[in-house]
C-alpha cells in the first residue's frame, strides 16, 4: 500500500473515528472539545515549526483572529455559524498575509516579533475605540448560533483536515522541499527549490487552521472576552504539545496532546501554582533531555515513526 | 509637553537599564532569555524584603541583589546552558527553556510569596513610598518633595531610577570595553566560533556575562514597585516584551544603543500616553515589529546579525 493511504487509513481515520464516537460515551463534552481543539492547534504548529522551523511564539493571533472573524460576522451580519467560522479562517489567512513580512526574520527575532504581532492584534482588538465593532474590552455574547454539538462535529472535520494536511506534507515532495528549505534555505535554491513561495504557503496554511480552530472555538463557547481567546497559554500549550511528541511528524502531536493534556486535566485545576510549577519543570526537563520529543527515543533505536 | 518629554527621558533611561541585561545575555549567547521580566521581578521582592524585614533604604537592596543575582546566574549558566548548545537548535529551544524556567519562578514566587502575602504586600509598599521619602528628605539636601527640572515637578523615585541606570550604564561599558574579561565578552559576541578557536574560554565569559545580565536586571528589578506602582508575581511577562521591545530598539551587544532605545522607547510611550492614551498599550509591540523589520540591526546597529 502507498505510504499516505496507510497512513490516513492506520492514524487519520482511527483518530476520527474516536473522537466522533467519544461525546456518546464520555460526559465530559467540552474536555473532549478542548482535546480537538488543542490537536488542531498542535498539528498548526507541526506545519510551520516542524516543517519550516519558524517558531510561532504568537499562534494564537491566529486563533483569536479567527474567534473574532467568527463573532462579527454574526453579530453584525447574522450569517450562519458554518459560514462565519470559514470567514474567522479567512481572517486569519488576512493577517498571515499581513504578517508574511515576518518570514524575513529569522530565529529568535521571528518568534519575538510574532509574539508582539499577536499582543498588537488583542490591544487591537480589545481597544474600547473600537467598542462599536468588536465589543472593546467587554466580551462578546453570541447566544444566537449556540450549539456546541454541530460545533463539535465541526472541530472534528477540521482536525482531518489538518491532520490530512500534515500526511500531505510527510509524504509529498513538496513536503520534503520545506524540509530542505529549513535545514539548508541557500542549498534548497539552489536545488531548484521556490523558497519564499514554499515558506508562504506553510505559514498561510498554519494561520488557516488556527482560524478556523478560533471560529469554532467562538461557536462552541458563545461567550468570551479577547483576554480568553488571544491567551498566550495557547501558542504555548500548542508548541509545548507539538515539540513534547516530536515535531515534523504526523504522531508526534497528537501523542503530545494526547499525554500532556490528559495530565494537565488530571492534576491541573486544584492547585495552580503547584501545577505551573510541575509544568515548568516539565518543559525545562524536555529541552534538556529529550530535546528531539518523545518519538526520538523510538527513532534512536533505527524505528520508523510516521 | 516639556513634562511628557522630561518624563519621557527619565522613563527612558529606567527602560534602558531594564533592557541592558536582556541584551547581554542575547548578544553573547545567542539565548532568548524569557525569565527576564521574572528577574525583575525577583529583585523586585528583594527590595520589599529589605524593606519589609531590615525595613531600611530600599537603595540598599540594589547591590543585594546584583550580587545575589550575578551567583545565581552564574550557577544557573552551569546547569542549563551547555547542555542546551548541545542541540540542534539552540535559539529556538532557548525560547522554550527559559518560558519552562519562568513558569517555574513565578509559581514558586506565589507558593511562596503566595494570594494571602500579596495583600500584606500592597500595605507595604505605602511604607516603601514614605520611607524612600524620609529618607530623600535627609540624603539630599533641597531636594525635598519633587524635584523640580525645567520648572515642572517629578517623583523622586524616577530621577532615582533614572541616575542609578546612568550609572549601571556607564559600568556596563567601562566592563565591555575597559576590562580583559569585556574584550573577551565582545569577541565572544561578534563570533563565538573564533573566539573558541583563539584560545578564549567561551563558557567562563559567557558565564560571567549571563550572571552580569541577570544581575543588572535584578538591579532594575529593585526600582519597578516605584516606577510601575506595584508588582506580582505574574508582573515578569509583560515585562519581558517590554525588555525585548527596547532592545531590538537598540541594537544587540552595544550597551549605549539599549540606552538610546530605552530613551526613545521611554519618549514614545509618555508621548502616545499623553495624547492618544487609548492606543499606548498597542505602541511597544507596534514599535518592536516596525523597527524588526525595517532596520533588523537596531538604531546603532552595526550588522552584528547572523542569526
Amino acid at each position: 500500500m502507498h505510504n499516505a493511504s496507510k497512513h490516513l487509513l492506520f492514524i487519520l481515520a482511527p483518530l476520527v473515528v474516536v473522537f466522533a464516537l467519544l461525546p456518546g460515551v464520555y460526559q465530559n463534552h467540552l474536555l473532549l472539545f478542548n482535546f480537538v481543539i488543542f490537536l488542531i492547534l498542535a498539528q498548526g504548529v507541526n506545519i510551520i515549526y516542524g516543517f519550516t522551523g519558524y517558531l510561532p511564539f504568537g499562534y494564537v493571533g491566529f486563533f483569536g483572529a479567527g474567534a473574532y472573524g467568527f463573532a462579527i460576522m454574526v453579530m453584525h451580519l447574522q450569517t450562519p455559524a458554518p459560514l462565519a467560522v470559514l470567514v474567522g479562517g479567512a481572517v486569519a489567512v488576512v493577517l498571515g498575509l499581513l504578517l508574511t513580512p515576518l518570514l524575513r526574520l529569522s530565529g529568535a527575532y521571528f518568534a519575538i516579533a510574532n509574539l508582539a504581532a499577536s499582543l498588537a492584534v488583542l490591544h487591537f482588538v480589545a481597544n474600547p475605540a473600537l467598542e462599536g465593532i468588536t465589543k472593546g474590552p467587554y466580551g462578546v455574547s453570541l447566544t444566537g448560533t449556540f450549539n456546541p454539538t454541530h460545533a463539535y462535529y465541526a472541530a472534528v472535520v477540521v482536525m482531518a483536515l489538518t491532520v490530512g494536511a500534515v500526511v500531505y506534507l510527510k509524504n509529498s515532495p513538496f513536503g520534503l522541499a520545506l524540509q530542505a528549505v529549513r535545514e539548508d534555505a541557500v542549498s534548497a535554491s539552489m536545488a531548484g527549490v521556490n523558497i519564499i513561495k514554499m515558506r508562504v504557503i506553510a505559514w498561510l496554511a498554519s494561520a488557516l487552521v488556527a482560524g478556523l480552530a478560533g471560529g469554532i472555538y467562538a461557536w462552541y463557547v458563545s461567550v468570551f472576552y479577547p483576554d480568553n481567546v488571544f491567551s498566550g497559554e495557547f501558542s504555548i500549550f500548542a508548541i509545548v504539545f507539538a515539540l513534547f511528541g516530536g515535531v515534523a511528524t504526523i504522531t508526534g502531536p497528537i501523542v503530545g496532546v494526547l499525554i500532556l493534556y490528559g495530565i494537565y486535566n488530571l492534576i491541573g485545576f486544584t492547585t495552580p501554582q503547584y501545577f505551573q510549577l510541575i509544568y515548568g519543570l516539565l518543559i525545562m526537563g524536555l529541552v534538556l533531555f529529550l530535546p528531539a520529543g518523545l518519538v526520538s527515543l523510538a527513532t534512536r533505536r533505527g524505528w520508523h515513526v510516521p | 509637553m516639556t513634562y511628557a518629554l522630561v518624563a519621557g527621558v527619565l522613563f527612558g533611561l529606567y527602560f534602558s537599564l531594564v533592557g541592558i541585561g536582556l541584551n547581554l545575555v542575547f548578544g553573547v549567547m545567542r539565548i532568548v532569555n524569557l525569565a527576564h521580566g521574572d528577574i525583575l521581578m525577583l529583585g523586585a521582592f528583594i527590595a520589599l524584603g529589605v524593606v519589609g524585614i531590615a525595613g531600611i533604604d530600599p537603595l540598599f537592596a540594589v547591590p543585594l541583589a546584583f550580587m545575589v543575582f550575578v551567583l545565581a546566574g552564574v550557577l544557573l549558566y552551569w546547569v542549563l546552558v551547555p547542555r542546551l548548545q548541545g542541540s540542534a537548535n539552540p535559539e529556538m529551544l532557548s525560547i522554550i527553556l527559559f518560558f519552562g524556567l519562568s513558569q517555574v519562578i513565578e509559581a514558586v514566587t506565589t507558593i511562596f510569596a503566595g494570594t494571602s502575602e500579596r495583600s500584606i504586600q500592597s500595605r507595604l509598599l505605602g511604607t516603601v513610598f514614605s520611607t524612600i521619602k524620609v529618607k530623600l528628605f535627609g540624603g539630599k539636601p533641597g531636594g525635598a518633595g519633587p524635584i523640580q527640572i525645567f520648572g515642572q515637578g517629578f517623583p523622586a523615585p524616577w530621577v532615582i531610577a533614572a541616575i542609578t541606570s546612568l550609572i549601571a550604564i556607564g559600568l556596563v561599558y567601562l566592563y565591555l570595553y575597559h576590562t580583559r574579561l569585556g574584550t573577551l565578552t565582545r569577541a565572544v559576541m561578534s563570533r563565538r566560533d573564533e573566539a573558541l578557536a583563539t584560545g578564549i574560554d567561551v563558557d567562563r565569559v559567557s558565564a560571567a556575562a549571563f550572571g552580569i545580565g541577570l544581575g543588572i536586571a535584578a538591579v532594575a528589578g529593585v526600582f519597578a514597585p516605584f516606577m510601575f506602582g506595584s508588582v506580582t508575581p505574574a508582573f515578569g511577562a509583560d515585562a519581558t516584551v517590554t525588555s525585548f521591545a527596547i532592545v531590538v530598539l537598540g541594537s544587540l551587544g552595544n550597551p549605549l544603543g539599549t540606552a538610546l532605545g530605552g530613551v526613545v522607547y521611554g519618549l514614545c510611550y509618555m508621548l502616545v500616553q499623553t495624547y492618544l492614551s487609548s492606543w499606548a498599550d498597542l505602541l511597544p509591540y507596534v514599535l518592536l515589529i516596525v523597527i524588526l523589520l525595517l532596520r533588523p540591526s537596531g538604531l546603532l546597529g552595526r550588522r552584528v546579525r547572523v542569526a
